[in-house]
């Protein structure tokens, strides 16, 4: 019991001292779960909070140039920190695009930490993971590309 | 008339100056007191929290070598900049990266005495690009980036003893300028006797060409004069933008017990050097080579190594060999120390350290005496102007010991007065006194915000003091250095801040918030990482044996490094570790120390490369761990490294993540 509520502690600490990180759309904090589920849109709930807020057209068919883009900005910004299966710093991505949208998770790069300040999403990874997801500093059309990686990830599963 | 009243005058204040040292070395009591209202005071500076200062303030560390940087008006220690002295705190001067910047032509110095910082300057005001600041011991000066706040170059000066005329900028970053203070054989290592100095003993001016782009310095041209002291310098503005100046003390050529033999002269110089046409002298072939080894230390790339160019030979000019004049003597009562430009660019303040009176020139006299050829005698060549023809003023009463002269734009210039601790300020119509306080204790330089502008915006002034006695808790026989912050908008100068320092804040500048913050780097992008040790991609940390030189290359990031597990390191072995911090968010730092290493820990940024060498002497398992607190999984950011003997076969083997 101690544990847990130290671990929670540490969470809550966790918030304040990254409340600052990265250049997130969104920078309204607020105190509790209810108010900010209160306050996210049907689109936000299920793909996420940043800069994507509308539908992408997102073709069924795979574009090799853009996978190929997407591999070499994942090797060199995400890779030390995700595996494609089992747990590392983060969850395993090898099946991420079958459990999110491509929205979601292009919001989740792009506004890493405001997801895990506000959305119930990212606030319960972040008590999972216990460390917050970095900005690493990619351009929405690179988000694109890494999503078109992962994708190919997830056929290759 | 004003002269004869002030010569009568001199001697007995003089004396009272002597008197009035000793009152205040011992007593420190202010005379008078300024100050608003706690509560208006209180408010003047108070800046909320998460909100930013609406000026930057960089004042030098003195003898800590450093260059630190605050906000004003909060008076907040922003950062400490590490330039001339080791920093074990960053591993700066201690990582293989930065080692190359402290070397000399007198071989690796791990400190210095950082005087003077000058920011670069576009049509006559501080442009917020780089700052400059000199090394007064080991003659040198720095170029850091206001990008990033780090130390990007510094270039050592020949022939100079103690740079201290430095690093004033030209009012489009054309020069910064070095001056000796001790002049000394122009040939450094020239073996003669001290009592040779009128003969021997030469005085160097140093004019460095910047780039407009880069900033980097390239020194250009020394002009050789006669062994005096050059003290300090300035820039000059506008119209007098084509000029720098210089003060000289010890005209009379003492090298022993200066304190009484170079106070004799009544008057000593400033001298006013045409640079541009120094630079077209030398262009036309006017200057001779002469031999002076120096070292120029900079990043020849984005991120790496930097690296140290020994060059040798140095185009002089002496004005004892060239019959055209470009730099003359005005003379200047007593030993001045601060020469200082007001930002019309017609006004040449000199600081008469023991004068009575300030003296202030007239540029455009300047001129017209030179035109007139109104030239009193020629000292090796160079032309004294008569006095009567260049003083436009002198400022009566303006206390004992006058030092510096910064202005605020609107007619008013402020003179720190060392011995009878404060700051007078006087009307540039009238030469008279209109408002003084009280300095907390013996203030040097002062500095206006955005000062030594041709549009200073003169909302705040600083002291910079230099005995705190009992303004503070105390903390033993040695206080901090202080500065007062006032408030200079009004009319009358209202004290609002008092507060320690670090080192010796010898000079400061400061510049307005928004020219320099819209630019500051927020991490080294990775993309841009040409370090020829970084690793871009977390898959190819390793570690290479090359004979005795083991390089690791290892990653960081929240919260572990790749490699953690390393075995095959032997005794004999030179180990440097590689550490690339993988992340890009701003502001998220890693850093590395390992058990025994005898080096210090160093500080890696988001994207950053940085290098730190270890020696290991005794065998063993060598836990290894992140300095930075980097996020809550911060204490599990560690690993080990095992240390086998010198003829052990373990295997060299690397290893992060399944145990
Ligand atoms: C410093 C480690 C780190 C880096 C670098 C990192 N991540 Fe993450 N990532 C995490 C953590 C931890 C989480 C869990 C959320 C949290 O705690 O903030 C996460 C969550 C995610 C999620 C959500 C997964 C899900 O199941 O919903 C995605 C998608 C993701 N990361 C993609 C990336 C991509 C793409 C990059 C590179 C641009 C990247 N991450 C870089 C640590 C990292
Ligand atoms: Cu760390």
């Amino acid at each position: 019991m101690k544990f847990i509520t130290n671990i929670i502690s540490i969470a809550l600490l966790l918030f304040v001292l990254q409340a600052c990180g990265g250049e997130s759309a969104d920078q309204s904090a607020s105190n509790s779960n209810e108010t900010q589920e209160q306050g996210l849109s049907a689109f936000e709930l299920e793909h996420g909070i940043g800069p994507v807020s509308e539908r992408l057209a997102v073709d069924a068919e795979l574009d090799e140039e853009m996978i190929n883009r997407g591999r070499n900005i994942y090797e060199m910004k995400c890779e030390m920190c995700h595996n494609m299966e089992g747990r590392m710093v983060g969850p395993a991505l090898g099946d991420v695009m079958e459990r999110r949208s491509p929205e979601f998770v292009m919001n989740m790069i792009l506004n890493p930490g405001g997801m895990a300040r506000n959305h119930p999403e990212g606030q319960k990874m972040l008590q999972e993971y216990m460390t917050v997801m970095p900005f690493q500093n990619v351009k929405e059309d690179e988000a694109r590309d890494i999503v078109e990686f992962l994708r190919q990830q997830a056929e290759n599963n | 008339m004003n002269k004869l009243k002030s010569k009568k005058l001199r001697g007995l204040l003089l004396g009272a100056g002597f008197v009035a040292i000793a009152a205040f070395v011992f007593t420190g009591c202010p005379t008078q007191q300024n100050m608003l209202d706690r509560g208006d005071a209180a408010q003047k500076v108070y800046v909320a929290p998460g909100e930013h200062d609406e000026y930057y303030g960089f004042f030098s560390g003195g003898y800590s070598g450093q260059l630190s940087v605050w906000g004003l008006p909060s008076s907040r220690l922003l950062k400490v900049i590490p330039v001339f002295s080791q920093d074990p705190e960053t591993g700066y001067g201690y990582s293989e990266e930065t080692k190359p910047l402290f070397q000399t032509s007198y071989g690796f110095i791990p400190w210095d005495d950082s005087h003077h910082p000058h920011i670069s300057q576009t049509n006559g005001d501080s442009d917020g690009r780089w700052i400059y600041i000199n090394a007064n011991n080991t003659p040198r000066i720095a170029r850091i980036d206001l990008k990033t706040f780090e130390t990007k170059e510094i270039l050592e000066l020949p022939n100079t003893g103690g740079n201290h005329a430095s690093s004033f900028v030209t009012s489009n970053s054309e020069y910064v300028i070095g001056g000796t203070r001790f002049s000394i054989p122009y040939e450094q290592d020239l073996d003669v006797p001290i009592e040779s100095y009128s003969d021997e003993f030469r005085g160097a001016l140093t004019f460095i060409a910047l780039d407009s782009e880069t900033g980097q310095m390239d020194l250009e041209f020394q002009i050789v004069v006669p062994p005096y002291n050059y003290d300090l310098g300035r820039a000059g503005k506008g119209p007098s933008s084509d000029w720098v100046f210089f003060t000289t003390y010890n005209t009379e050529e003492a090298h022993t017990m200066l304190e009484v033999n170079a106070s004799r002269n009544d008057k000593d110089f400033i001298a006013a050097v045409n640079w541009k046409k120094a630079a077209e002298l030398v262009r036309n072939g006017h200057g001779k080579q002469m031999p002076g080894e120096y070292y120029h230390n900079y990043y020849p790339t984005n991120q790496g190594y930097a690296v140290s160019e020994v060059k040798n030979g140095v185009t002089v000019l002496d004005t004892r060999d060239i019959d055209e004049d470009f730099i003359y003597y005005l003379p200047t009562p007593k030993s001045p120390h601060g020469v200082d430009i007001d930002p019309t660019g017609e006004y040449i303040v000199g600081g008469g350290k023991l004068a009575t009176v300030i003296p202030v020139h007239s540029f455009s006299n300047m001129i017209e005496a030179i035109n007139n050829g109104r030239i009193v005698e020629r000292i090796d060549g160079i032309p004294v102007l008569d006095y009567d023809a260049t003083i436009i003023g002198e400022v009566e009463n303006p206390g004992l010991g006058p030092l510096h002269t910064e202005f605020d734009g609107r007619g008013y210039a402020y003179t720190s007065v060392y011995i009878s601790s404060e700051i007078v300020k006087w009307s540039l119509d009238t030469f008279e006194v209109v408002d003084r306080i009280d300095s907390y204790y013996s203030i040097g330089h002062l500095m206006i915000t955005a000062g030594d502008n041709v549009n200073p915006d003169a909302r705040y002034m600083v002291g910079l003091t230099k005995t705190a006695k009992d303004r503070y808790l105390p903390t033993g026989p040695k206080q901090n250095h202080p500065a007062q912050l006032y408030d200079i908008s009004g009319d009358r100068m209202q004290l609002l801040l008092d507060f320690p320092t670090i080192g010796e804040p010898h000079y400061a500048q400061s510049i307005r918030a928004d020219k320099i913050k819209p630019n500051v780097a927020q991490i080294y992008e990775m993309e841009d990482n040409d370090h020829p040790y970084a690793i871009t991609r977390i898959n190819e940390n390793r570690v290479e044996r090359n004979g005795n030189v083991v390089r690791v290359f290892m990653g960081a990031t929240r919260s572990h490094f790749r490699p953690d597990n390393i075995e095959g390191i032997k005794l004999g072995d030179t180990v440097y570790i590689h550490l690339t911090n993988m992340e890009q968010e701003w502001d998220v730092v890693h850093g590395i120390a390992i058990k025994g290493m005898d080096n210090a820990e160093i500080l890696v940024a988001p994207g950053q490369t940085k290098t730190i060498k270890w020696t290991p002497k005794r065998t063993g398992i060598y836990p290894f761990y992140c300095t930075a607190f980097c996020s809550a999984l911060h204490q599990e950011m560690q690993g080990y490294i095992r240390v086998s003997a010198a003829n052990s076969d373990v295997a060299l083997t690397w290893k992060t993540g399944t145990n």
